[in-house]
């Protein structure tokens, strides 16, 4: 079947939805594609909250520096500047949509303390901003009618003449193959988590935005930024909210010492994420770990703070580790969480591919550079979502419709006719993306060396072709979830090879790219963006950017 | 630690594995679901491991094939909920070890829901109620401008929390009793979150919202099974946002209706006698001259006198019937 639209958005989190609202706004005729249910999207796992200079005492300034300083000096300061000027008018609208955000005594908006800020400016709803946020985003689109196409799940981007035109998805309910065409396309697909095990991440961040937009020419840029969140549960890597530390909670080692103040001694415990992470890892490298782990103590806080603005985590403790965090500490690790990486876009989230968009964390403009601030995703999402929302209705506008494709879809038929027809050969899916993740994880994690990365390529490009012979092990078409795996697997491989060339191509450590045999930042040599473009099956095309600097020259960065 | 699960398969194209074994879902007051067939598995897990565990090593590592829904695997993105036993749960939040039941632990789709394939379950019904709430606010003027929030205190946000905590999972509608017999209930997700848009001092169509709440499959459709409450997995307690409705309608007079007019019998015939009036009840339920609807219940009565539950045709009020009567005073409202 063939159903054209002005825009397509790829994704149905915060950004993807906010990007189709503000496009539906400016009169396109907008469509989602999701592979889940809108209300299911990554988006709602954010908890802590999201950032934003309102307070008269505070500057969007202050919060771009902190940013910026956060970033490593890799973020694009232009970018940072759009973002956290733009922040409170995009947190007030969603108030007006009607998020119910934490007051203060005076009926305004009230704040909490996050790492890495150098004043309270995180806007919160209890432990489950994200999920405030969604649920009201989703309500919004319900209200402004626009088209939801739920559970399908998009195997290539459709192009033509250079630009790019639409996609063809998968409607996993009936097993049916679309071609669905469109003047412009967003991309705002979500992480990659899948890639690194553990990870905080839902089953669902299989780098598919990343993948599918690299193969059509555009440009990943700074994939070597994977961001390792320090507080992630011990055993299921589930997150623990930065919001714990924020709210006061501490980090503490086998010697019931708060070791952060060798690290960060002015911010302690609220230290960026890159800082927080390492620390922990040399405290357990150094063996005064418990079992891998360090304790993060919230008991000083009392019932009365953990239950009313931290009740998600306290629930999750208990369920999963049967620890009450009222009563004692949780163990918890540094474990995957976000790639600041991502599809090269500008600030108006354009990539460098006519026709193509791109927001969210699958997107690179770069406003995180080395490493994110907490609560600065949620305000990246719904910033960028929304220009990005605006300029693709806007080029819609002046684009003729689409007229091609059909070979694209019937090309796609035969690919997947080929995948579900190869024999079984002993070899999952399953076993081999474990096997990939538990490799990014020790090879290409917290810490990197030039010898590991060197393997991890090696045995990534060994993976991929034992990936060309893997069978799917269901040849049904109604919800044939063991086929989307392994087209997700798919892209799992392309933004792996592109994060390992990526972090042996920079050698030095900035952020969250730590080499060992680099320890020092190199501004001299390293100011600038690592972009890998794919051309056909032979090597990608490396090429650089130089880190836009509007006002904030490069200095020591110490918490 | 070993674990048997049970698997209620189901596959619109007919293909099933071999060891799949035909049987009927649990008992149940549902009757509308297709058949499916029961395959067993066994999985070796931690002691700690959730059912969502053992049905991903199954689909990874035993049979591809099993569709389950699931992403975030920590209660967050409602995904997963399923039958556990003959009731709704999130599989990522139920231990295995606490829904082992004779030595296994049966999951299967609601049959309460239409069936897409195996654990996969149509939850059409569930988002076309969502819907039908307008979950949105309705913004009260003026809107402040672009920079200013709405003034309101925390305590009205905060009353709030328990709704928006809702992830839209569908347990509470999957084990709705109303719902069962009554496709056209809006059910308790829906309810809790008109409560979470008519509860928000920022709205201004309350009143509106309430009238549309209190029509046929609304508010007072519920019966008060408590089924909902029981099965959510995050506290929202949708029957007591409902409840919440039903005295903010009758606040705003919107009390010309079956339901209310139901609760009223009730409470004069406590005031007047000490207890229940069976005889009147239903009279002054459906309206005192709505004959029609009065005729349609005669069937039941007749059963009612072949059964002998005939309430006595005289009612008598108990001893001590102005202790009562006292009662009703002292509490004030509607009925003293």
């Amino acid at each position: 079947m063939i159903t054209d639209h002005d825009v397509i958005v790829l994704g149905a989190g915060l950004a993807g939805m906010r990007a189709a609202l503000e496009a539906a706004r400016a009169g396109a005729d907008v469509a989602i594609v999701t592979k889940v249910h809108p209300i299911r999207s990554h988006s709602s796992a954010a908890q802590g909250g999201i950032n934003a200079a309102i307070a008269e005492t505070d500057s969007w300034e202050s919060h771009a520096f902190d940013t910026v300083k956060g970033s490593d000096y890799l973020a694009d300061q232009d970018a940072v500047e759009a973002m956290t000027q733009e922040a409170p008018r995009d947190i007030i609208e969603f108030e007006h949509m009607g998020v119910i955000f934490f007051r203060g005594p005076d009926g305004k908006l009230g704040t909490r303390a996050f790492g890495g800020a150098s004043q309270a400016r995180t806007y919160f709803v209890g432990d489950i901003t994200g999920q405030a946020l969604l649920v009201t985003l989703y309500d919004q689109i319900l209200k402004a009618g626009v088209k939801v196409y739920e559970e399908w799940f998009a195997t290539a981007l459709h192009m033509e003449g250079g630009a790019c035109r639409g996609l063809v998805a998968l409607e996993m309910v009936t097993g049916e193959l679309h071609l669905l065409r469109s003047k412009a396309v967003i991309v705002g697909a979500g992480g990659l988590g899948r890639l690194y095990e553990p990870s905080t991440n839902a089953l669902i961040c299989t780098g598919d935005g990343y993948a599918l937009a690299y193969r059509v020419g555009a440009p990943l840029m700074d994939m070597e930024m994977v961001q390792y969140h320090p507080t992630t549960l011990a055993g299921s890597g589930f997150l623990m909210t930065e919001a714990a530390r924020g709210e006061g909670a501490y980090l503490l080692n086998s010697l019931n010492e708060r070791f952060m103040k060798r690290y960060a001694p002015n911010k302690m415990e609220l230290a960026a994420r890159d800082v927080t992470s390492r620390a922990e890892a040399t405290e357990i490298a150094e063996g005064r770990g418990i079992d891998g782990n360090v304790l993060l103590d919230l008991r000083h806080l009392g019932p009365d703070v953990i239950l009313k603005k931290l009740p998600q985590i306290h629930e999750m403790a208990l369920d999963y580790l049967g620890i009450d965090m009222v009563k004692d500490p949780v163990p918890v690790r540094p474990g995957m969480h976000y790639q600041m990486g991502g599809i090269k876009t500008d600030v108006e989230g354009a990539t460098p591919v006519p026709g193509l968009y791109a927001a969210g964390e699958v997107a690179c403009v770069s406003v995180h550079g080395g490493n994110r601030l907490g609560a600065n995703s949620l305000l990246d999402t719904i910033v960028f979502g929304r220009r990005s929302g605006k300029v693709a209705a806007d080029y819609a506008k002046s684009t003729p419709a689409s007229t091609g494709g059909e070979a694209l879809l019937r090309s796609e038929q035969e690919r997947l006719r080929e995948l579900l027809s190869r024999p079984y050969t002993g070899e999952t899916n399953a076993g081999l993306r474990l096997e990939l993740a538990t490799m990014m994880d020790e090879l290409v994690g917290l810490y990197r060396v030039e010898a590991g990365l060197l393997e991890a390529l090696d045995k990534i490009k060994g993976f991929r072709k034992r990936y060309e012979t893997i069978a799917v092990g269901d040849k049904g078409r109604v919800f044939n979830q063991a086929l989307t795996f392994s087209l997700e697997l798919g892209y799992l491989l392309d933004c792996g090879e592109t994060i390992i060339r990526s972090a042996l191509i920079r050698t030095e450590s900035r952020g969250a790219h730590t080499r060992s045999d680099f320890p020092e930042r190199n501004d001299k040599e390293w100011l600038k963006h690592i972009l890998l473009t794919r051309h056909g099956e032979a090597e990608p095309e490396l090429s650089y950017l130089p880190v836009t600097i509007t006002r904030w020259q490069p200095e020591v960065r110490s918490y | 630690m070993q674990f048997t699960i049970e698997v209620g398969r189901f596959n619109p194209e007919g293909t099933y594995p071999e060891n799949a074994v035909p049987g009927a879902p649990f008992p149940a007051p549902w009757d509308r679901s297709p058949a499916r067939r029961y395959q067993t598995f066994m999985v070796d897990l931690p002691e700690h491991a959730v059912v969502l565990d053992a049905l991903i090593a199954i689909r990874e590592y035993q049979d591809q094939s099993l569709a389950v829904r699931c992403a975030c695997r920590s209660a967050i993105c409602g995904s997963c909920a399923m039958w556990i036993n003959g009731h709704a749960n999130l599989a990522c939040k139920s231990r295995l070890s606490a829904f082992t039941q004779d030595g296994k632990t049966r999951v299967e789709s609601p049959p309460s829901m239409p069936i897409i394939r195996d654990l996969v379950c149509d939850m059409k019904p569930f988002w076309d109620k969502h819907l039908a709430v307008k979950p949105w606010l309705q913004n009260k003027q003026p809107v402040p401008p672009p920079n200013e929030e709405y003034r309101v205190s925390n305590a009205s946000m905060e009353e709030l929390i328990q709704e928006v905590s809702c992830i839209s999972c569908s347990a509470c509608l999957m084990d709705c009793e109303s719902f069962a017999v009554n496709p056209d209930f809006l059910g308790p997700q829906a309810l809790a979150q008109a409560f979470r848009y008519a509860g928000d001092p920022r709205d201004a169509e309350t009143k509106e919202r309430l009238a549309e709440y209190s029509k046929p499959g609304g508010i007072w459709d519920c019966t008060h099974c408590y089924e909902c409450v029981t099965q959510c997995p995050k506290g929202v307690a949708p029957l007591e946002q409902i409840l919440k409705l039903r005295r903010m309608a009758v606040d705003a007079g919107f009390t010309n209706n079956a339901g209310t007019r139901h609760a009223d019998a009730f409470a004069e015939s406590v005031r007047d006698s000490g207890r229940l009036n069976e005889l009147t009840l239903m009279p002054k339920s459906v309206g005192f001259f709505n004959i029609v609807e009065q005729i349609k219940t005669l069937p039941s009565a007749f059963n009612l006198i072949r059964a002998g539950k005939l309430p006595p045709l005289i009612h008598k009020a108990i001893p001590g019937i102005n202790r009562i009567k006292t009662i009703f005073e002292r509490v004030g409202g509607r009925f003293k």
